[in-house]
């Protein structure tokens, strides 16, 4: 390991309503690789964007060789040697792997684009980092696997001396990831500074020399990876805070009703063998870290990705469910992560959401009977309260508080008697919150059956009567409440089942 | 409209292009002495009513965030095969008329399943139907054009319907039925689960689709009520020009189209009036039938009807931008 290259000290940066970065500091040497963790929303990417200038930081420095700098965009911060390979590839599918790696810097030769030049370019960043890829080759021939390699190619050909990589192995498979492993420690003997990002506590204990751990913003503490085990790791990423109001107990016995049973099911990568249970009256947890296939699982049950396998089972009756028209039918609601996506129609009205899903009981012969159609929306916005001059508002006036209750009172209508909520509360401010979760409590005891998805351990804790947690597209264990804690969570979303 | 209080910004957009047309109309008349006769008013309704029913139906598919490009060589191709049927095979008119229909809402039914059930971008797949009954009509006519009976023979009586003459007088009638039409299926569009979720799958497909709602069916529907309505405008089309050649047709759908989105239709789907698309199409429909009173000839009348698209375009698209700042 050599000298610091980089240094980040106080950063600090606030967007409205949040404090994304609360005095974080964090460095990284030449050969090293140095891994940044912590939970969704921990700060992680918000500290390399403003590393690499695609956000301007309110206050603290950067010192990059030695010399304070201040990057004013992405551009700014490859010439100086500072490039990030992204999760989602940036690449043009139909152009040539050599076009790739120079585009927008391509070489001339008069007015015309000197091919044969890139590809002999390209040919020695290739044999500098040892991979076997054809610069001739079309990108979207290639695997996701090679196109990263063709991602990391370009980053070195920009002479790179910091080179971040931010949860590279998300979409890799194992032999890939090896090969991935090889070129990092290849870059690594090159003596060029490496920050990796990644969720996965094996792969940070294979190839990292150090870890830095963030939480809600700020930085925790950086460990050397040799001299920590994993405990200490995720000790770090959950902290000490003490939750607000946890629950302690579940509410529902163990021999309730089941409503819901899901078994083995698989659809793609993101849900492989996911069997579980619904009881009636309870609100089940969905934890897990992004990208653990939890959401992918909802909308494969709800019919709205199709399904490979498994057998679901409602209030004990075997039912088929190919499309979202069938899981509403069986009495089941799905409430997007994504409302404005998935969820409301915004340029409609309170009154026309509500009764998108059952607009067939308030038809008057061919005709829709607004009349009633506004009374039962009255209905659901007095027993939600939400907050709305009239039913004949637009919804893209509202909220988003009040817009999750419009989607809520669109599955009561439907009468449906499974919801499953998929981050609830996202982009919901705080004492809306409140109200949403008292309203789940209020629903569940009610009698609807709830399975909730949720990335915040805040919100797990405080809600579920039992938790089921997932990694990587499977359901890695199941815990009452009685016996969860945080650790138990962080433990299992991040454990490799291989 | 009943109970229902028309929304204000679709109330306004209507309101203007009412005020727009009553000001062509104004314009013309100063403008000039000859185009303040009766028979201008009949060759504005005749020139109108193929457009206007070819503009209500396109509505649904603009709604649903598509096109229907298929409407204009259609609404020839079914005029030719239910014309070849009454010259050719001795059909009654009326028979012929059915056989007209059917087949609109055949190719409505064919767009509509390549486009909701298998896929395919609206604008390719009903260029190729557009492409096909254009064929298809120069098939059906073998290349010849056809005329349906003409008044006085047997059989005529259909032309009736759009034009009533007592005596000397000729009533422009059939804008009687095109409103009527334009009110029932702006009541379709308003009051129904056909246009609700018209509406709901231009403005949030995903968001329908989640909802259990059957989006395959109902994005069928758009297309089948458009080949419909291009049928009942190869009728009127039929009744009010003396002879269709094939061949033609195409171009016809633009102005249907234009019509729409000068009425209101939102260009990106989600949003439309029907009642709006009847007052957009006579905007167009003056365009073309008072420039040439002023001395401006066809390649003029073109440039500005694009002008005023251009506008009412633009209109859609700031009022978008200023909802999604809000």
């Amino acid at each position: 390991m050599g000298e610091v290259i980089l240094q980040m000290i106080d950063i600090d940066k606030r967007f409205p309503g949040v404090h994304a970065l609360n005095k974080v500091s964090f460095d990284v040497k030449r050969g090293e690789v140095h891994a940044l963790m912590g939970e969704n929303g921990a700060g992680k990417s918000t500290l390399m964007k403003v590393l690499t200038g695609i956000y301007t930081k309110d206050s603290g420095s950067i010192v990059f060789e030695g010399k304070e700098v201040e990057f004013h965009g992405a551009r700014e911060a490859q010439d100086a040697g500072v490039v990030i390979v992204h999760q989602e590839l940036n690449m043009v599918g139909h152009l040539t792997v050599a076009q790739n790696i120079f585009i927008g810097r391509e070489f001339k030769k008069g007015i015309r684009i000197d091919d044969k030049k890139m590809n002999e370019e390209a040919a020695k960043l290739f044999e500098k980092l040892n991979i076997n890829i054809d610069p001739t080759a079309t990108m979207s021939d290639l695997t996701v696997g090679k196109q990263q390699m063709c991602e990391i190619a370009k980053a070195i050909s920009h002479d790179a001396k910091v080179i971040i990589f931010d949860e590279p192995t998300a979409a890799l498979t194992e032999s890939e990831i090896e090969d991935l492993f090889k070129i990092i420690r290849d870059l690594r003997k090159q003596q060029m500074a490496i920050v990796y990002i990644s969720h996965r506590m094996d792969e940070i204990k294979v190839i990292t020399d150090r870890v830095t751990v963030m939480r809600d913003g700020c930085y925790v503490g950086t460990l050397v990876t040799e001299e920590s085990t994993k405990d200490d790791i995720i000790n770090m990423m959950v902290g000490r805070i003490i939750y607000e109001e946890p629950k302690t107990k579940s509410r529902v016995s163990e021999d309730a009703p089941v409503v819901l049973k899901v078994e083995h099911l698989n659809a793609g990568r993101m849900v492989q063998d996911v069997s579980f249970e619904l009881r009636k009256g309870e609100i089940l947890g969905f934890s897990g870290l992004m990208g653990a296939g939890r959401t992918e699982t909802a909308r494969a049950i709800f019919g709205a990705d199709p399904k490979e396998s498994g057998e679901i089972f409602v209030n004990g009756k075997k039912t088929v469910i190919n499309s979202p028209e069938d899981a509403v039918k069986a009495g089941i609601g799905y409430l997007s992560e994504d409302r404005k996506r998935f969820g409301i129609v915004v340029q409609k009205t309170i009154a026309e959401n509500t009764t998108m899903a059952d607009l067939g009981n308030y038809m008057k012969g061919i005709f829709i009977d607004k009349k009633k159609e506004k009374k039962v929306a009255k209905e659901f916005v007095d027993s939600l309260s939400t907050k709305t001059p009239s039913v004949d508002q637009l919804v893209v006036n509202l909220s988003g508080g009040n817009q999750q209750k419009v989607v809520i009172a669109k599955w009561l209508c439907k009468n449906c008697d499974i919801l499953i909520f998929d981050e609830p509360t996202r982009g919901i401010d705080v004492g809306a919150k409140n109200e949403i979760y008292k309203l789940m409590n209020k629903l569940a005891a009610e009698g609807k059956s709830i399975i909730m998805i949720s990335s915040e351990m805040t919100e797990i804790l405080r809600m579920s009567d039992r938790i089921v947690v997932m990694c990587e597209g499977k359901k890695t264990g199941e815990l009452r409440i009685e016996d969860t804690t945080q650790e138990k969570i962080m433990n299992l979303a991040t454990r490799d089942i291989n | 409209m009943g109970n229902r209080k028309i929304p204000a910004k679709l109330l306004k957009q209507e309101v203007i292009v009412f005020i727009v047309v009553i000001a062509l109309l104004g314009f013309f008349c100063v403008a000039s002495p000859d185009f303040r006769k009766y028979t201008t008013i009949l060759t504005i309704m005749d020139y109108s009513y193929y457009i206007v029913l070819m503009a209500i139906g396109v509505s649904f598919p603009l709604i649903t965030g598509g096109v229907d490009l298929s409407i204009g060589t259609g609404l020839v191709c079914y005029s030719l095969a239910g014309g070849y049927l009454i010259v050719h095979k001795g059909w009654p008119t009326g028979a012929a008329m059915v056989v007209s229909l059917l087949f609109g809402i055949i190719i409505g039914l064919i767009n509509g399943i390549l486009i909701g059930v298998m896929g395919l971008p609206p604008f390719l797949a009903t260029l190729c139907t557009c492409m096909i009954t254009r064929g298809l009509g120069s098939i059906c006519s073998n290349n010849f054009g056809i005329s349906w009976p003409t008044t006085g023979q047997p059989g005529s009586w259909f032309r009736s319907i759009f034009k009533l003459t007592i005596g000397d007088t000729k009533i422009p009638l059939g804008f009687v039925w095109v409103l009527l039409l334009a009110i029932l299926m702006h009541f379709v569009l308003n009051h129904t689960k056909i246009g609700r979720y018209t509406i709901a799958i231009g403005s949030n497909k995903e968001a329908a689709i989640l909802s259990g709602i059957n989006v395959k069916f109902y994005h069928i529907m758009a297309y089948v009520i458009s080949g419909f309505f291009a049928a009942l405008a190869s009728i009127a089309y039929s009744a009010v020009f003396a002879t269709v050649l094939p061949g033609t047709g195409a171009g016809f759908e633009l102005e249907a189209i234009g019509g729409a989105i000068i009425g209101g239709v939102s260009a990106t789907g989600g949003a439309g009036s029907i009642i709006g698309t009847l007052i957009g199409v006579f905007v167009i429909c003056l365009l073309k039938t008072g420039l040439p009173f002023i001395g401006l000839q066809a390649n003029w009348q073109q440039i500005v009807t694009g002008v005023v698209l251009i506008g009412s375009v633009m209109v859609d698209i700031i009022k978008k931008r200023k909802e999604s700042r809000k």
